[in-house]
C-alpha cells in the first residue's frame, strides 16, 4: 500500500477517535462541574482540560479568562484551535477524502455527513440545544465509522492502519482523561456522596460505569477505577485493551523496518499485562501515566517513521 | 459517483445556443424532417408515451435525489474553491443506431491512427514536414511541440493512448469532428455513471433494447496500459497519477484507479533512482512501470518544465527518454490537437494511410493566411473565430451572437495578430428531446468518444459521453449554467 494512503488512513481514524475522546472528557467535566463547588475549583477544573492538551498560550491569546463557556467554546467549536472537536472532524474528514479511493462509500459518506453537521452548528445553536446532546452525538458519529469500517471494509493492510490509528489514539486520550481527573479527584479522597458522583462520572465518560459494576460488584474505589481503565484486559476504553490491539495490528503490517517499534510496543504491552495496580500507585499514577504518554508518543512516531513517510530509498 | 466539474461545457453551450437565434436546419436525433419518429427512437417514444408521467417525474426525482446526494459530498469543497459544480443529468438517452456508430467508429479509429502516427513523425524523421505538407514553422515553432521528446522512442510507437474526440451532427446528421483532445481528455466516469443510473432507473428500457454495454471501458483501459509497459516488463505495476484532492476531475481519477484495482498516486509518492521510478509503499519502494497521467506536461517534472511544480516528480523525464517508465499520454501529444494543426488533419490521413478521411473536418480560416484572413474579416457576423491556442471557450467570437462592438473588438484583434486566430463557419448543431422545466423540448448536444490505441489495435466502448446544452436561446457563456449529459446509447442489430 502507499505510505501516503496508509498515513491518511491513520490519521483519519486518529481524529474521529480524538474528537469522540475530547467529547468524553468535556462530558465529564461538564457533569462534574454541576457538582456542588467553589468556583476556583470549577475553573481549576476546566484549566486542566486547557494545559492537558498544551494549549495555555493559545487559549490564553484569544480568551481573558478560565472558565466553562471559554473553555468550551474554545475547545467545541473554534476553528483556530487544531485541537478543537470541530477542526477534528474536519481533519477526519480531509484525511478521509484524500482517500476515498481506499475507504468504501459508507465510510466516506459518515464522516463527510458527520463534518458537513459539525460544520453548520454554531457554539451557540449546540449550548442550545444542550451541550450535552452534542458530546453524544460526536461519540454516536464516530460510533458509526467505526461500525462502517467494522462492517464493509475488506481486512487488508488498509484496515490495520485504521485500528491502529484509533487504538493509539486511545491509549494515548484514556490515559490522559484518567490522568485529569484522578489528579484532582485524588485529594479530596474522603469518602462521600460528591466523590461517588465524581467517580461515576468519570467511569461514564469511558463509558465504563455498568463494566465497573459488572467487574466488582462492589462500591467504587480509586484504585479499582485505575485498575479497570488501565490494566482490565477485556475493557475496549483500557490501556491493556489498546496495547492488545496495537501490538497485533503493527504484527499484521510489520516490515523490514520496523523491529524496533514492535520490541517497544511489545514491551509496553508486557509491562501493562504483567502489572499490578499497587505498584503503579506507589510509583505515583500521574508519574506513570506521564510515562505511559511519552512511550505512545514514541511509538506513533516510529509508525510514521517505518510506514508512514519512509526516506526516499533515492538518496 | 458524481457529475461534478472538470469538463469544458461552456464551448458547446456557446455553439449550440447560438443556434436558437439563427434560421439554421437542425438535424434531431429522434424525429425527421416529418415530424416522424425514426426508425432507432420508435420503441422508446412508444415507451415513452404509454408511460405515466408520474411515474417519469418519481424517476427524474429518484435520479435527481441519487446525485443530490453525492452533490452534497462535492459541495463541500467547492466552498474552498468555488470551482466544483453539478453537472446534471438528463433521462432521455442519446441513441445511436449501429451502423451509424459502425461508420463513425472506423473514423474515429483512422482518426486516432493518424494523429499517432504523425506524433511519431515529427518527433522522429518529420517526413510530413520534408513532403511540404504541414509547414514546419507550425509544428516546431508551437509552445506544444516538446524539442525533448525528439527521438524518443515510445512503446509502441503510441503517443495519445487515450483521446477524447469531440464529435457533432450538423444539419443533414453528417458527423463532423470539433477536436481532438489527445492531453489529458476527461469526462469518461460521467460515461459510466449515467449508465449506472439509466439501469437503475428504467431496467424494462433495457429489456426492450439491445444497447451495447459501456462497463468494461476500465478493463479495456487497464489492458491498453498494460500493453504499453517498458520492454521486458512481464507484469507492470500500472498507476494513476493525479493533481490531489483539489482538482476538479479528482472524482474520476479515484473513479478508475479503483474501478482499475490500481493505485491512485500524487506526485510525492513517487521518487527517481537510476533512471526509474518508484513508488514509496508501507513495504518499501516498488517499481512503476506505467503511469495513466491526469497532469499537463508543464506540470510533471520540475527538473525539465515548470520549475515550480510541486505536482510533478523530480527526474521522470529522463526515466521515461530512457524507456524505463511508459507515460500514457505520452509527453507532447498538444502539439497535435492544437487549433492551428487541426485544419491539417484530412491531409495527415491521406499521407500518412493512404485513405480518404471518413469524418469531416469543419472547414477551417487559417487567419495567418492573407486570403483566410480577407474572408474572415469580411464574414465576421457568420463565423466562428477562436484563438489559437484557446479552449474551454475562452477568447472566441461566436458571429451570429456577437454584438457590433464584440464583432469590431475582433477585428483589431485580427488585424493586430492574425496568426493567432482561426475561423469556422457557424454549426448547425444537432439536438435531441431534453427534460427541461417547461417539459420536453429539443436541446443541442456533442459527443465524445474515448478512444484508446496501444501498438496496431485502436478500440473504443460503443458510445462516448454525450453532452447537453441545457438553456434555451442563452447566449451568455455562464459556466455556473453549466451542461448536462445523457446517456448514450449504441444499439446492437
Amino acid at each position: 500500500m502507499l505510505s501516503r494512503t496508509a498515513d491518511h488512513l491513520f490519521w483519519m481514524s486518529r481524529y474521529i477517535e480524538r474528537a469522540e475522546n475530547l467529547a468524553r472528557l468535556l462530558d465529564v467535566t461538564w457533569q462534574m462541574s454541576m457538582v456542588p463547588q467553589s468556583e476556583d475549583a470549577a475553573n481549576q477544573n476546566w484549566h486542566a482540560i486547557i494545559t492537558l492538551n498544551s494549549l495555555d498560550e493559545a487559549f490564553a491569546a484569544k480568551y481573558p479568562a478560565v472558565n466553562a463557556e471559554n473553555v468550551l467554546r474554545f475547545m467545541v467549536s473554534d476553528a483556530d484551535n487544531y485541537s478543537s472537536i470541530y477542526s477534528c472532524l474536519r481533519l477526519a474528514r480531509e484525511n478521509a477524502h484524500a482517500v476515498r479511493g481506499t475507504i468504501t462509500t459508507e465510510m466516506w459518506e459518515t464522516l463527510n455527513f458527520t463534518w458537513l453537521e459539525a460544520r453548520d452548528k454554531s457554539f451557540e445553536q449546540i449550548l442550545n440545544a444542550g451541550i450535552g446532546e452534542f458530546f453524544e452525538w460526536v461519540k454516536m458519529r464516530s460510533s458509526l465509522s467505526r461500525g462502517t469500517t467494522l462492517g464493509t471494509l475488506l481486512q487488508d493492510e488498509s484496515y490495520h492502519f485504521i485500528r491502529l490509528g484509533t487504538l493509539l489514539e486511545r491509549a494515548d486520550n484514556t490515559a490522559r482523561i484518567l490522568d485529569v481527573k484522578y489528579h484532582v479527584l485524588r485529594p479530596h479522597g474522603d469518602e462521600g456522596a460528591t466523590d461517588f458522583y465524581q467517580w461515576g462520572a468519570l467511569l461514564r465518560s469511558v463509558s465504563a460505569f455498568e463494566v465497573y459494576r459488572k467487574a466488582y460488584r462492589d462500591v467504587i474505589t480509586p484504585e479499582r477505577v485505575a485498575e479497570l481503565l488501565i490494566l482490565r484486559n477485556d475493557m475496549p476504553r483500557s490501556l491493556h485493551f489498546c496495547m492488545n490491539g496495537v501490538v497485533k495490528n503493527l504484527d499484521l503490517i510489520a516490515n523490514r523496518h520496523s523491529g524496533e517499534t514492535q520490541r517497544q510496543a511489545g514491551l509496553l504491552h508486557a509491562q501493562l499485562h504483567y502489572a499490578r495496580v499497587e505498584d503503579i500507585l506507589a510509583q505515583g499514577l500521574h508519574e506513570w501515566l506521564t510515562d505511559f504518554m511519552d512511550r505512545i508518543y514514541i511509538l506513533g512516531d516510529g509508525i510514521s517513521k517505518d510506514f508512514l513517510v519512509p526516506l526516499a530509498e533515492a538518496a | 459517483m458524481c457529475f461534478a466539474g472538470g469538463m469544458e461545457t461552456a464551448e458547446i453551450q456557446v455553439r449550440a445556443s447560438l443556434s436558437d437565434e439563427s434560421t439554421m436546419n437542425f438535424y434531431n436525433e429522434m424525429m425527421d424532417a416529418n415530424g416522424g419518429v425514426r426508425a432507432h427512437y420508435q420503441r422508446y417514444d412508444d415507451w415513452l408515451k404509454s408511460t405515466p408521467p408520474e411515474r417519469i417525474a418519481r424517476k427524474r426525482a429518484e435520479a435527481d435525489l441519487a446525485f443530490h446526494r453525492v452533490g452534497i459530498t462535492f459541495a463541500v469543497y467547492g466552498e474552498e474553491a468555488g470551482k466544483e459544480r453539478l453537472i446534471p443529468f438528463d433521462i432521455v438517452p442519446r441513441i445511436i443506431p449501429s451502423a451509424e456508430w459502425k461508420a463513425l467508429q472506423s473514423g474515429l479509429r483512422q482518426r486516432v491512427k493518424a494523429l499517432n502516427m504523425f506524433l511519431h513523425d515529427i518527433y522522429h524523421d518529420q517526413e510530413i514536414l520534408k513532403a511540404g505538407i504541414i509547414p514546419a514553422e507550425q509544428v516546431l515553432n508551437n509552445a506544444q511541440y516538446r524539442p525533448v521528446m525528439k527521438g524518443v522512442d515510445v512503446p509502441g510507437g503510441i503517443y495519445a493512448h487515450i483521446a477524447g474526440v469531440d464529435v457533432v451532427r450538423a444539419g443533414e446528421g453528417e458527423f463532423y469532428v470539433l477536436e481532438d483532445n489527445l492531453r489529458v481528455p476527461s469526462g469518461v466516469s460521467y460515461m459510466l455513471e449515467d449508465r449506472k443510473m439509466m439501469m437503475r432507473l428504467f431496467p424494462e428500457l433495457f429489456a426492450k433494447h439491445k444497447v451495447a454495454p459501456v462497463q468494461h471501458y476500465p478493463d479495456l483501459l487497464l489492458e491498453k496500459l498494460r500493453a504499453v509497459a517498458p520492454k521486458g516488463v512481464s507484469n507492470p505495476t500500472v498507476v494513476v497519477l493525479t493533481p490531489g484532492a483539489y482538482n476538479s476531475a479528482y472524482f474520476e481519477h479515484t473513479f478508475l484507479a479503483q474501478q482499475m484495482g490500481v493505485e491512485l498516486v500524487e506526485g510525492r509518492d513517487l521518487f527517481v533512482k537510476n533512471e526509474v521510478v518508484y513508488m514509496q509503499t508501507t513495504q518499501g519502494s516498488q517499481r512503476v512501470d506505467v503511469i495513466y497521467r491526469r497532469i499537463d506536461d508543464d506540470f510533471l517534472d520540475p527538473q525539465a518544465f515548470r520549475p515550480d511544480s510541486a505536482l510533478g516528480v523530480p527526474g521522470i523525464l529522463k526515466a521515461y527518454q530512457a524507456g524505463n517508465v511508459t507515460l500514457a499520454n505520452a509527453i507532447g501529444t498538444g502539439v497535435a490537437d492544437d487549433k492551428s494543426i487541426y485544419p491539417y488533419v484530412p491531409e495527415m490521413i491521406r499521407f500518412y494511410l493512404g485513405e480518404e478521411p471518413k469524418l469531416n473536418n469543419v472547414p477551417t480560416y487559417m487567419c495567418r493566411k492573407k486570403d483566410d484572413l480577407d474572408y474572415v474579416l469580411a464574414h465576421l457576423p457568420e463565423l466562428v473565430v477562436k484563438e489559437v491556442h484557446g479552449a474551454g471557450g475562452y477568447g472566441m467570437l461566436v458571429g451570429p451572437a456577437a454584438t457590433k462592438e464584440q464583432i469590431e473588438h475582433f477585428r483589431q484583434l485580427l488585424l493586430a495578430k492574425p496568426d493567432g486566430y482561426i475561423a469556422q463557419p457557424t454549426l448547425a448543431l444537432s439536438n435531441c428531446p431534453t427534460f427541461v422545466e417547461e417539459g420536453i423540448a429539443p436541446r443541442h448536444l456533442d459527443l465524445r468518444p474515448f478512444v484508446l490505441s496501444s501498438g496496431d489495435c485502436v478500440n473504443m466502448v460503443p458510445g462516448g459521453l454525450t453532452r447537453v446544452a441545457l438553456t434555451k436561446g442563452s447566449l451568455v457563456v455562464n459556466s455556473s449554467q453549466g451542461g448536462g449529459t445523457k446517456d448514450t446509447w449504441v444499439l446492437e442489430d
